[in-house]
């Protein structure tokens, strides 16, 4: 098909580059300079959907970011598929293929379109809620095909084959909008010499002065677009976004641009230096002030199938007209109510194509484009609007009639002209959406008949955006604004000479948003309001008439500017009409709130580079590379890699965890295993009053420990409840070195802080973090001892290095401190040596550990060995709620401490002293060959009627190979005293198992293995 | 090594006396990920400066000052943010906290420097923490450094946010480290052990299309 | 995503770098034993949560590990002024009533907080372009 609706001359498309594109199968031409949607319509391509909920045929509406129908699917292979991009904001480039969102099985002629046919009063607002709630069991069915019948877009099922990025900006100016009010602001600023960004949505900055018949110095206006353009892009404190949608408008001037960088050029970024460049990114910007100058939207009015193709807006036919050299249509009805969209008519005129007439709601417009129109000889129906669109796939006629605005009354018998285009202004919607994201509340200007953005300190903005709709206003105004921004930085603006416009006298315009119909509004044609989600006039009056009085219900009611479309053409006539229902004025109803996003934005350009490998940092201890070549399995702990288990080959086959770890843990209680322990929590503490600090934050007394002494700590919240446990040592009088758990490092250090900064700032006392700065490893097991006194000079005599001794000296040569602390119950010794030698002085045990049997062993078998002996894990057998005497740890609180301890208060607290408290046993299961679940709940009747009363849960369970069986901690309600009794523990599966309470060490009760 | 039982603190100098092989932060990032060539066309280059000597020092600043100024010959840099270099550029001592500094000085200085400053500071209320073993220094230099950093961090590293001689700990990507810029030219990224890798592959992927290289 | 002058670092970083730690001014009682369990459990679990004018603490968590208070704005997220541990907020919800009886002007920029940029990057931009 060839380019039927393309004009011989005029536009800013470039006619030497051809581009060959594919919608729905079909090859079309277009040039260099197209968006998609001005390409469809060159074609002469009137249906680009199916309606979301009627199924309607749907053509091209507007030429912009307000285009509610033209949402295509983009991609010509699975992993380029884009759902959800509006045609009018998607560029034109060789080889582009898309598809409509919705229409299934085709847009041409589709199943649902029968429901949209016969339809109409069958699905009145709620209609899926009311008619497929019940069963509540069909629901997911019904669910599958309403899905597939409304049809949303899909993503891609592969990966994407492009990156995307972010990119963190800060300037003193942010300039959203290159039209003419943010032209003027950007060039006050930049020549104020502030960091100023510009963005501007399209593909070109310059707005509606790229399609304007007005004259700027005399000259179109995209001259002088293009010569401010080449000063700001001359200045190094300018940046200049163009094809940047500012998203979203967040706290304190954080505003999200995203930019497209390269969706103009292909449906993946084209590769450059052998690199694939970013294919959008989003700016992150840091603003000192924000000018929003993102001009206003036209409002459709609201007639009789007003959503048959070929309804337009009139600025969208004046901007295809001008800019693309593109005319959608032959013959002209134009529905106005303000002089402005006269503009439309002068130039399809100008195509050399037919007016029928100009329809004006208004009695006697007198403008100065009013004139030229009736220079010109075309026909101008004053008083009058257009009733109904006539005609299926394409309009064939527009019913026209007198009415009375005010009185919403046909006042005149109906004509029908016959046209296929319609074009309608019902006057023009600031675009206030990012200063409503701030919070501000729009405000009604009866004045311009539009919500006007709402004052909020340092919310700025200029031109159309606030209702200054005039060339020459709207330049004044953006050079005014901007230097108010400045002044709110306190920077004085330098002067900024106003071009010269030729002055144009508007005539008033007239309030008209929902036009009225001979018949009722229930039995009238479908007039709609919101095209996107299929939100007629009468659904709004239904609701009205259903009890929903505020805007804000009968938004959600009707679906009313949901989705992707925000209520960008809609969301005003909906008001008007919910206003006129209700006997109200619009801003009695209520007011628009937007929110982000402005426009749709990609996950690609949300994510950014936090994806694949770098979705989140991985931390390595310094021994990683020996694990990663050991084969280790690796397991999360907070951002640590750490290892689980060290599966080995027997005989060829890779064993299994279970396996591993059973061979791991007998390898710690005959011989001797080593764990890499690095990613402990280790915290430097120094200061006269460091003893002091300890004794208030643990719950155990801390005043006489020596140093080269140990000792295990409880930590509480003020609460009573367990929130980290761990081993500090006393390195000199003044200095300790506390270990905590893995996952608690950073907030046990910013706990200290806390109270040092905010409670005790008097005690002397630092903290620095050294977690990274010491490797620790563990050897332990009954032969450690021997295979650490071959490389080590210190005296391991078990008199004189007693278990909770640390000493330092040399291992492997490497200066080190060695702590003799047990986690596993055996003979235990943590070096701790400065990182960067960790890894000689773990090859160095290894190159020695061989007739000793030294095992490395990972997370999982340190699991089973601590809980074999019935230590605890903070975190895992706690769940900041519960106290250490619910842990049976009364040994390790201080109940005589002087100073009232965190924590120490709450214990005695009548919900801290109940006897019925979940408190930590062992559990053990009466088949030995079952491994409770962790987490499963816990009942003390199995034959008890559902619900069941749960009396707790296992919080740890595993399989000794020492003990040839089960075992768990789990918490039980006042289980301390229930020693021997019998649990049960119901699963999902059906099974019941039972298990007795018991204590909750299993190995070795009397500890003597860790003492020998 | 020192007589842990007669000092109020345990101090002792954590490199060994022998050779004996040490890995940085990054060895295995440069196993696992290798270093990209520097070219022509980097417009981007990553250094590693590893194995320096990096000390804590916490306490008031009057009290450390003096210190400071007698042991090393330079002044505490007082204003936050602010680094403080020697003229050679090798020792610098850079403002983390209105109690907290970081003295960052050529490998294997940092124990007699710590024993020195302990002298000087006698019964003074104060802390000095060797940290060496749990970051490294990364520069990053080239005409799009700028650009690869404002892919990374939210702070403005504009000339007129970021001038020479200042120094911040920020958040960069999912993670954090101190930037630090001591010439026109030159940043440098102090990154803690742990996150390294993580850092180490996110600048290769951000810089990849300002063909990043790395020196060394 | 709060732009926050930290009142340490004496500069307004990114909320990211922060933690909020809650409502500010909550004293730990002297002799917490002297409680009653009542006034213990008010300690402990009762926080306010007004509409405007609310003093909340933050940690600079990225940054220089300080505690710090916000005088913030429920209603407009405006952080009104940050001060160090150990002062007073010179904003409170009554100094702001007494201020509007008296007919002045909202409090703009108080304190050290100022929302949005620091004016010295424009100044020096204008002195090189100067």
């Amino acid at each position: 098909m060839s380019q039927i609706n393309r004009l011989k001359e005029g536009g800013r498309i470039d006619r030497s580059r051809k581009l060959g594109f594919t919608f729905n199968g079909k090859r079309y031409q277009g040039h260099a300079g197209d968006t998609l949607a001005s390409a469809l319509l060159a074609n002469g391509v009137d249906i680009v959907n199916r309606s979301f909920k009627y199924s309607r045929p749907r053509g091209i509406v507007a030429a912009g970011a307000e285009e509610p129908n033209a949402l295509v699917q983009l991609g010509s292979t699975e992993a380029a598929q884009v759902p959800n991009v509006r045609a009018t904001q998607q560029a034109l480039f060789e080889g582009l293929v898309a598809r409509s969102t919705n229409g299934w099985p085709n847009v041409q002629r589709d199943l649902m379109g029968m429901i949209g046919k016969l339809g109409g009063r069958l699905m009145p607002p709620g209609f899926y809620y009311k008619t497929f709630m019940a069963p509540a069991s069909m629901w997911m069915t019904y669910e599958k095909y309403i899905r597939k019948g409304a049809g949303l877009g899909r993503s891609p099922m592969e990966p994407d084959p492009d990156t995307y990025d972010h990119l963190h900006q800060h300037c003193d100016v942010l300039i959203v909008g290159a039209g003419p009010a943010g032209l003027a602001a950007a060039l006050t600023a930049a020549r104020s010499g502030a960091r100023v960004i510009l963005c501007d949505e399209q593909e070109e900055m310059g707005g509606s002065l790229l399609d304007s018949r007005e004259l700027i110095d005399h000259q179109p206006a995209a001259q002088w677009v293009a010569r401010v353009l080449e000063e700001l892009a001359g200045r190094d404190n300018v940046t200049l976004l163009p094809r940047t949608t500012a998203n979203g408008y967040h706290d304190h001037h954080f505003v999200t641009l995203h930019e497209r960088r390269t969706e103009h050029l292909g449906e993946t970024a084209p590769l450059k230096g052998g690199y694939r460049p970013a294919r959008s990114r989003m700016h992150r910007v840091r603003a000192g002030q924000v000018l929003l100058a993102t001009g206003a939207h036209e409002r459709p009015l609201v007639y009789g199938n007003n959503d048959v193709p070929g309804n337009l807006l009139a600025g969208a036919v004046s901007t295809y007209i001008r800019r693309y050299g593109v005319v959608p249509g032959r013959r002209l009805v134009l529905s106005t109510t303000n002089d402005h969209a006269y503009r439309a008519a002068l130039d399809w005129q100008d195509a050399g194509r037919e007016v029928v007439a100009i329809v004006d709601a208004r009695p006697a417009p007198d403008g100065e484009l009013v004139a030229q129109a009736r220079e010109r000889g075309i026909r101008i129906i004053e008083g009058a609007a257009v009733l109904e669109a006539k005609g299926g796939s394409r309009v064939s006629g527009a019913r026209v009639a007198a009415i009375d605005a005010g009185a919403f009354k046909v006042t005149g018998q109906a004509e029908t002209l016959e046209c296929d285009t319609i074009a309608s202004s019902g006057g023009y919607s600031p675009v206030i959406h990012l200063a409503s994201h701030t919070g501000a509340r729009p405000t009604w200007n009866e004045a311009i008949l539009g919500f006007v953005p709402g004052l909020v300190k340092g919310v700025h903005a200029a031109g159309s955006a606030r209702g200054i709709h005039d060339l020459a206003e709207g330049l004044a105004d953006g050079v005014a604004m901007a230097a108010r921004a400045l002044e709110t930085l306190g920077v004085s603006a330098m002067a900024v000479e106003l071009p010269h416009v030729d002055a144009r006298r508007d005539g008033p315009s007239c309030a008209l948003y929902q036009v009225p119909h001979e018949k009722p509004t229930l039995r009238a044609p479908k007039q709609f309001v919101d095209l996107q989600n299929d939100v007629t006039a009468s659904a709004i009056e239904i609701a009205t008439r259903e009890g929903f009085e505020s805007i804000e219900h009968v938004k959600r009611y009707t679906a009313m500017g949901f989705g992707t479309d925000q209520g960008k053409l809609g969301n005003i006539n909906g008001m008007a009409i919910a206003a006129r229902c209700l006997g109200k004025s619009i801003p009695e109803v209520g007011t628009t709130v937007f929110r982000p996003n402005y426009t749709p934005v990609t996950f690609g350009a949300i994510v950014g580079r936090h994806c694949r490998e770098l979705f989140d940092p991985e931390r390595y201890t310094a021994l990683h590379e020996w694990h990663v070549e050991h084969g280790a399995e690796f397991e999360d702990v907070g951002q640590w890699k750490r290892p689980w288990y060290f599966p080995q080959s027997v005989d060829g086959k890779k064993e299994t965890m279970h396996e591993a770890v059973a061979r791991e843990c007998l390898a710690v209680r005959e011989k001797v295993g080593i764990l890499d322990a690095s990613t402990l929590g280790k915290i430097d503490i120094q200061g006269p009053d460091a003893r002091e600090f300890l004794n208030r934050v643990y719950t155990n007394k801390w005043l006489k420990l020596e140093v080269g002494r140990a000792r295990y700590g409880l930590m509480c919240k003020d609460d009573g409840m367990l929130m980290d446990d761990g081993t500090t040592s006393c390195l000199g009088e003044n200095h300790f070195l506390m270990t905590t758990t893995t996952g608690g490092a950073a907030s046990v250090l910013e706990w200290l802080e806390l109270w040092h900064q905010t409670e005790w700032p008097e005690l002397q006392v630092y903290f620095t973090s050294v977690t990274d700065h010491w490797a620790t490893m563990t050897v332990t097991g009954p032969e450690a001892r021997h295979l650490l006194a071959e490389i080590t000079d210190i005296d391991l005599d078990r008199d004189t290095f007693r278990f909770m001794d640390w000493r330092e000296g040399k291992v492997a040569g490497v200066p080190a401190r060695v702590f003799r602390i047990s986690f596993t119950g055996e003979l235990a010794y943590e070096i701790n040596v400065q990182a960067n030698y960790a890894m000689h002085v773990w090859k160095t045990l290894f190159e020695h550990g061989d007739k000793y049997g030294l095992t490395p062993y990972g997370t999982e078998t340190m699991h089973v060995l601590r809980a074999e002996k019935g230590f605890i894990i903070a975190g895992q057998d706690s769940d900041g709620s519960v106290t250490p005497e619910d842990l049976g740890m009364q040994w390790a609180v201080g109940y005589d401490k002087p100073f009232s301890w965190i924590g120490k208060r709450a214990l005695s607290r009548s919900d801290t002293r109940r006897t019925d408290r979940k408190q930590l046993v062992g559990l053990k299961p009466k088949d030995p060959t079952v491994v409770l679940e962790e987490g499963a709940q816990i009942v003390f009747d199995p034959d008890h009627t559902i619900p069941m009363p749960m009396v707790g849960h296992v919080t740890s369970s595993y399989y000794s190979p020492t003990l040839g069986g089960g075992f768990a901690l789990a918490v039980v309600k006042g289980g301390h005293q229930r020693m021997g009794e019998t649990v049960y523990l119901p699963m999902a599966d059906g099974k019941t198992h039972a298990a007795e309470i018991v204590g909750t060490i299993f190995y070795d009760p009397k500890g003597e293995r860790q003492h020998v | 090594m020192s007589d842990y039982t007669a000092t109020w603190a345990n101090v002792y100098d954590v490199r060994p006396e022998t050779e004996i092989p040490a890995e940085s932060p990054l060895a295995w990032s440069y196993h696992n990920s290798g270093r990209p060539n520097v070219g022509t066309n980097s417009r981007a280059v990553l250094r590693e400066r590893a194995m320096l000597g990096h000390l804590i020092l916490r306490g008031g600043a009057i009290v450390l000052d003096d210190a400071v100024r007698q042991v090393l010959g330079l002044g505490l840099p007082a204003r936050p943010n602010s680094l403080s270099q020697d003229d050679s550029g090798e020792r610098s001592i850079q403002w983390l906290s209105p109690d907290e500094w970081l003295v960052i000085v050529p490998g294997g200085e940092e124990f007699a420097l710590e024993k020195r400053l302990r002298e000087a500071l006698g019964g003074a209320h104060y802390a000095i923490v060797n940290v060496g073993g749990g970051q490294t220094l990364l520069e990053l230099e080239g005409e799009m450094a700028r650009e690869l950093l404002m892919k990374s961090t939210p702070y403005d590293v504009h000339p007129d946010a970021f001038p020479v001689g200042k120094g911040v700990t920020t958040v960069f990507a999912k993670s954090s480290l101190i930037l630090r810029r001591p010439t026109e030219t030159r940043w440098e990224l102090v990154v803690r052990r742990s996150f390294a890798d993580y850092l180490y592959r996110w600048l290769l992927d951000a810089g990849a299309e300002y063909g990043i290289g790395v020196e060394g | 995503m709060f732009h926050i002058y930290c009142p340490y670092c004496e500069e307004l970083r990114e909320e990211e770098e922060f933690h909020p730690k809650g409502q500010a001014h909550i004293e730990r009682p002297k002799d917490p034993e002297a409680c009653s369990d009542e006034e213990w459990g008010d300690y402990l679990f009762f926080r306010d949560n007004p509409r405007g004018i609310h003093h909340e603490l933050w940690v600079h968590a990225v940054g220089c590990r300080k505690f710090f208070n916000a005088t913030r704005n429920t209603v407009t997220y405006e952080i009104l002024e940050t001060y160090k541990m150990g002062e007073q907020p010179t904003i409170t919800a009554e100094s702001l009533a007494n201020r509007e009886a008296l007919g002045s002007v909202q409090v703009a920029g108080g304190g050290q907080q100022t929302v949005g940029a620091s004016n010295a990057s424009v100044a020096s931009v204008k002195g090189v372009k100067a």
